[in-house]
């Protein structure tokens, strides 16, 4: 894996956007041929998506070419609640940027039939070729999209009961209050992140710094879901010096020695305006 | 059009760059417009899987709904209280000019008149949507003749009646019809006023306290019984005093029904009120604030030159530091709050999704600089 440590939040969240935009750009979307983009949601996320649309608006970074697949959904949650992903990621990223809504799926959480909501959402990353990259982040207590503690390794897209802990941490969301949290999610599997040819964790906050450290100091456990990714190709951690607190000072000093190389991938930071 | 059809194929426009008034608030909002009404954008993007086909770039404008004037006499040359040869031409010429002052909706208001003046002209102007011909009508606004002789202002006194008949049959004998009525002021302190604001008020005429000596609890009786505003507060009615505030005692009464809002008019022209009085006014009771322009043939005054006046709102950059009223207090003492007076809220007064794209682009000094109705524009600088 590549850890990239980054002083603050808002460093973590730029050196994210810059990687993303430049695998965007390097990729050389077209009609042909889609770059594919697994997205997450939640506070973790959010600075890296102002960024992304700064680039946007800049000229620097266009989205007609991109399809996205985001992680989750609450089930039961009416589409138009402020607290769905689907308006998370309306007002914080797709009105702001040039893409095609026809290219954008989200899991549907109000569906009757869930399971062959869950079916057909793996059939369509099959069909759009897989994910190139797939960001994601990491609860406090390990888990990657809603794969709580005890989620299988290779699962792949499917409903998920939500575990308290995920329910006391987004009940923040809801008013603080815990009943008005849903229990249950449509979730992509550890198997599916697990199946894209590039994941990024964004990981930030001295309060996942407990889970970082479970998921690459120790071994691969179904309990710290996020520990799976030990065992893909191309995995980068991107956090901020919080989340390192838990680490040993030998694996932050042996990764902050290697800033030099990880941060060639953002600089130069690529432009469609140059191409 | 850009959309998978299963809505509708009717273009799409998106006005960008701009700052709307929504919940109660001025945010940078895109706003989206289909059909003539404001368009749900995620709704659009999840379900249609649509964008839009053109987009109109504000420039950094303020998007505040179209302004309604509820009491407006005339404008322009033209009276509404004269039974002319063209009343709908008449009517029209200053439906067509205040669009300049971003009023997208009015009431075409009638003075005490004859009997036959009424005729004439109720029959003559309907209710009707707005369009680049003009604002629309809501209907009229009768002011009198049910009013008190002491308090008449420049109504012409002999035209003044009471309800000797009962009620409801002098309405109908002075007024011919109350088709195309949208609000009737009356003094409530008239014996069987009763009975009167009770059906008009059924009707879903709103019923307008004005040019009276009433009290304080012959105004509450009236609003219990369905009265719901105050023309012209201050204006041709008894001072406020202390141990009975009389009708300005409405803004504070603890006598109005839970449910209720009482709405006063201000003509915030800095003549008919001064700006202290606005002020207290104000304070005491923000949310039932109307502004209207009550403007008259003969005074010359375009119609809304004053809507957003000095008095009200004294601007640097988006703050007030006058009259203690925000722009968006402002904004919505010209929309929201008419709309709501006359329950139309549902399609008028709001930028809320399905509501009329009846609007106007408002630069930070809050000069119009464009007006649109049915999301058309009808009117730029």
């Amino acid at each position: 894996m590549r850890l990239v440590i980054l002083e603050d939040y808002d460093l973590a969240s730029e050196w994210a956007a810059k990687y993303i935009r430049n695998r965007i750009i390097q990729f050389k979307p077209s009609a042909d041929r889609y770059f594919t983009l697994g997205l997450p949601t939640g506070s973790t996320p959010f600075g890296c998506y102002k960024k992304l649309i700064e680039f946007h608006k800049n000229g620097d970074l266009s989205f007609k070419y991109v399809k996205t697949f985001n992680m989750d959904e609450y089930v039961g949650l009416p589409r138009a609640h402020p607290e769905s992903y689907h308006s998370y990621m309306w007002n914080n990223f797709f009105k702001h940027i040039d893409i095609d809504p026809a290219n954008v799926s989200i899991l549907d959480g109000n569906i009757t039939d869930l399971e062959a909501e869950c079916e057909a959402f793996e059939k369509k990353i099959t069909q759009a070729g897989g994910i190139d990259l797939f960001v994601g982040g990491i609860g406090p207590d390990g888990h990657i999209a809603f794969n709580e503690p005890g989620s299988s390794l290779v699962s792949r897209t499917r409903v998920k009961t939500l575990a308290k802990d995920t329910i006391v941490a987004n009940a923040r969301f809801f008013g603080n209050d815990l009943s008005k949290v849903p229990t249950m999610a449509l979730t992509v599997g550890v198997g599916t992140v697990m199946d894209a040819r590039e994941v990024m964790i964004l990981i930030t906050g001295a309060h996942k710094a407990f889970a970082l450290y479970k998921a690459i100091e120790e071994g691969v456990n179904h309990m710290w879901t996020v520990s799976a990714f030990q065992q893909h190709p191309r995995t980068i951690f991107v956090c901020d010096e919080d989340a390192t607190l838990e680490l040993r000072v030998k694996t932050v000093k042996y990764f902050k020695g290697l800033m030099h190389v990880h941060n060639r991938l953002v600089d130069p930071v690529l432009s469609i305006k140059d191409q | 059009m850009p959309t998978n059809k299963s809505v509708s194929k009717a273009p799409i426009t998106q006005f960008v760059n701009c700052r709307i008034l929504r919940d109660h608030k001025l945010q940078r909002e895109d706003l989206w417009v289909r059909e003539g009404r404001i368009l749900d954008p995620e709704k659009l993007f999840f379900d249609e899987e649509g964008y839009a086909d053109q987009r109109v770039d504000c420039e950094g404008l303020i998007i505040a709904p179209g302004f309604i004037d509820v009491q407006i006499n005339g404008g322009y040359g033209i009276d509404f209280s004269q039974a002319t040869s063209n009343v709908r031409g008449g009517v029209a010429l200053v439906a067509k000019k205040i669009l300049e002052h971003g009023v997208t909706s009015f009431l075409p208001t009638l003075v005490t008149s004859p009997p036959n003046i009424y005729h004439k002209v109720l029959s003559e102007v309907k209710v009707h949507s707005g369009g680049v011909e003009g604002a629309g009508v809501l209907g009229c606004h009768l002011e009198g003749p049910f009013i008190s002789l002491e308090k008449k202002g420049a109504h012409p006194e002999q035209y003044l009646r009471s309800f000797q008949s009962g009620g409801m049959l002098d309405l109908i004998e002075t007024y011919g019809t109350l088709d195309n009525v949208a609000m009737v002021t009356l003094a409530p302190e008239l014996p069987n006023s009763e009975k009167v604001v009770r059906e008009l008020a059924q009707r879903g005429i709103t019923v307008s306290l004005g040019h009276s000596v009433a009290n304080l609890s012959q105004a509450e009786e009236a609003v219990q019984n369905g009265a719901s505003f105050i023309t012209h507060l201050f204006n041709a009615m008894l001072p406020f005093h202390h141990r009975d505030p009389g009708i300005v005692g409405l803004l504070t009464s603890d006598q109005v029904p839970q449910d209720r809002t009482v709405f006063y008019g201000m003509i915030a022209d800095g003549i008919h009120t001064n700006s202290a009085a606005l002020r207290i006014a104000h304070r005491a009771h923000p949310t039932g604030l109307v502004l209207v322009t009550d403007a008259i043939t003969a005074m010359g005054l375009p119609p809304g030159r004053h809507t957003l006046g000095q008095q009200v709102i004294e601007i640097q950059g988006l703050h007030a530091y006058v009259a203690g009223c925000s722009v968006e207090q402002a904004l919505e003492a010209a929309s929201l709050h008419p709309a709501q007076l006359l329950g139309i809220t549902r399609c008028k007064g709001t930028l809320d999704y399905g509501a009329d794209a009846d609007l106007v682009l408002l630069d930070d000094a809050i000069n119009v600089r464009a007006t649109y109705i049915a999301g058309q524009e009808v009117w730029r600088k």
